[in-house]
């Protein structure tokens, strides 16, 4: 029990942090963006690059402490986080820009849709379609509570990594929207687009952070689920209904709801494995999405239905 | 002589996989061209029709429940009721919301329905899929190719009654409700139509065609897999759809030809050019081609090849007054 709450906060962090750049796309730009979960497989392999790179440079990583990882895969995440918000600014420039100027917001959802075949799609012709691992550095687990209380907890230090990391990036963007000017200002757009405009605010400056805020996280995502997974074309494929039900149960546009609806969606997956199986938790998250469309449509934080 | 005939053996082929996909993005066009409902499922509602249509009509399957052995038209009309059933229920979950929440439902249900083809094996197989699903008349026509032209028959005669029977409805007053739901919805409410009501109708109308399209896929193969129904098959018969022209029957079909004949071509060419251990890989280029072309013919041709009809109603036919464009 203690160990599948424990495996749900994980994978809850992971979906946390995608569902923040689905919930700030979906309420600054106003359209549900299917291709974010390409942004997160392709975080994770741009981080798979740059690591091999390092290592052709200076030799195999070296594990750092009791990680599994050494410091040059924090330095590829830096390196994937920056190429992946170039990605989404590219993405936007060709592609949703255009479309904004004339499109209606479901035309942006099809191009967004027809977006992720080709990001999936050039990925697995760049990168093949086998499994990657970052590092096949055996692990071992920390027993945090003894086998009889409870089923008992172990937990590894990659994974203590990645709870710590989201909290830490939580904190950070909470600080950004409420105590910059340009976090202000993302908020402002997200609540009447209008008034921003005539109060003076660079909408297309908004815009642009909401794509690098949302890709910076993205790529971290990808890479805490390369981390305790393992890399596949697929990855964001399969997280992306996760990531849209996490920001439909927080609320669109809420932050704050995104992470707690990711932290529900993930334990919610993690409990349902003894109950259906595990074959089926994809489809906890579907479960999860028809029950809060049918109680309560704005979200637990949300207040435009 | 033997060429031409493999020439009409492959054209007939070619054609049912269009006729097939045509009657699917008919019932798209319902939803999206004329009442602007966005599903990101069809691949999973074609899945619904084709599974319940094997299950139905298959000889007894050992292991499993299904195979029932029901005559073939019981099973279409049983793959159209599923279709409609779980279209009803997406429907009434995701329609009363913001638009894009059908989306997202949509997409949802098409994920956890190829988990259930994938896993669950006492009903869909698993990933082997199910075989021996019954061929029509094929007591009847023994060679090949003759059995090929009557199936191709039959499918155009179901795709020229749903084309008429649809042209019949969009241009009755239902469908003027429709388009006026999509253009403006407050509008329509005050005048009395309830929008979800009529949203609910053309969803559920548009995946029976869908559950019909697989019925009809799954009757031609013989043999169904998870496989046949990933999201790429959405997106191609998006694809059509867009190509042809949202919000026009002609065009949907017309738009079914010409990406069928893109997809089957661009394939083939892949085919004689790679060589056949990086087959896989290329297949990859292939589905980045046609996702540029969708994204090219959104952002220069919105309208598609052909457009919308300015004219809904045959009372309407002076020029003055025409209905505006998206």
């Amino acid at each position: 029990m203690l160990q599948l709450i424990a495996d749900g906060f994980v994978i809850g962090s992971v979906i946390a942090l995608g569902a923040i750049g689905v919930t700030l796309v979906y309420s600054i730009l106003r359209f549900a963006n299917f291709a974010h979960g390409e942004l997160l497989t392709w975080g994770a392999y741009l981080a798979w690059t740059a690591l091999l790179g390092f290592a052709a440079v200076w030799g195999p990583m070296e594990p750092l402490g009791p990680f599994s990882f050494g410091w040059t895969l924090l330095a590829s995440l830096g390196v994937a986080a920056i190429a992946t918000a170039a990605l989404a600014l590219l993405v936007d420039l060709l592609l949703f820009r255009q479309l904004r100027r004339h499109g209606s917001a479901i035309t942006l959802i099809m191009a967004s849709f027809g977006a992720a075949l080709v990001l999936r799609n050039l990925l697995q012709f760049i990168f093949g379609a086998v499994p990657e691992y970052y590092s096949r550095e055996i692990q071992v687990a920390i027993r945090l509570v003894p086998r009889d209380v409870l089923g008992g907890l172990r937990i590894t230090p990659d994974q203590v990594f990645v709870l710590g990391l989201t909290a830490v990036s939580v904190v950070g963007l909470h600080l950004f929207l409420t105590r910059t000017t340009l976090g202000k200002a993302m908020r402002a757009t997200s609540i009447n687009p209008q008034l921003a405009r005539v109060t003076g605010i660079d909408v297309d400056r908004v815009i642009r952070a909401t794509w690098v805020i949302g890709a910076v996280l993205a790529a971290v995502a990808g890479v805490f689920s390369g981390l305790t997974v393992q890399l596949r074309p697929q990855l964001g494929l399969d997280l992306l209904l996760p990531l849209f039900a996490a920001a439909i149960l927080g609320g669109i546009g809420s932050v704050y709801g995104a992470v707690a609806g990711g932290l529900i969606v993930g334990l919610a997956e993690s409990l349902s494995v003894p109950i259906v199986g595990a074959e089926y938790r994809a489809a906890t998250a579907f479960i999860v999405l028809i029950a809060i469309l049918l109680v309560r449509p704005t979200g637990l934080f949300g207040e435009r239905p | 002589m033997p060429d031409l005939l493999g020439l009409l053996s492959y054209g007939t082929f070619f054609l049912v996989f269009v006729t097939i996909y045509g009657l699917v993005v008919l019932g798209l066009n319902l939803q999206w061209g004329f009442t602007g409902l966005f599903n990101v499922g069809v691949a999973g509602f074609v899945a619904i029709g084709a599974y319940t249509s094997a299950l139905l009509t298959a000889p007894d399957y050992p292991d499993q429940i299904g195979g029932l052995g029901l005559p073939i038209p019981l099973g279409w009309l049983g793959a159209m009721v599923t279709s409609g059933l779980a279209a009803f229920i997406v429907g009434v979950a995701a329609l009363r919301l913001r638009h894009d929440y059908l989306a997202i439902t949509t997409f949802g249900i098409a994920v956890t329905l190829q988990l259930v083809a994938l896993n669950a094996q006492g009903l869909t197989g698993g990933p082997f899929g199910l075989q021996f699903i019954p061929k029509p008349f094929a007591g009847v026509i023994v060679d090949n190719l003759a059995w090929n032209l009557a199936y191709l028959a039959m499918a155009i005669t179901l795709l020229g009654l749903s084309y008429v029977a649809l042209e019949r409805l969009v241009r009755s007053p239902w469908g003027r409700v429709l388009r006026a739901i999509r253009e403006d919805e407050t509008a329509a409410e005050s005048l009395g139509k309830r929008a979800f009501r009529f949203r609910l109708q053309a969803f559920v109308i548009g995946c029976m065609l869908m559950g019909l399209g697989g019925a009809l896929y799954a009757h031609f193969v013989g043999y169904i897999a998870p496989e046949d129904f990933l999201p790429i098959l959405t997106f191609q018969l998006w694809t059509m759809l867009i190509v042809g022209g949202s919000g026009n029957n002609r065009g949907a079909i017309l738009g079914t030809v010409v990406v069928w004949a893109l997809w089957t071509l661009s394939g083939n060419v892949l085919r004689e050019l790679v060589p056949a251990e990086h087959q896989a890989r290329a297949a990859t280029l292939q589905v980045v081609l046609i996702g540029l072309l969708l994204m090219l013919i959104l952002l220069v041709r919105p309208r598609g090849l052909l457009g919308e009809e300015a004219v809904v109603s045959r009372h309407m036919k002076d020029p003055a007054g025409e209905v505006q464009e998206e």
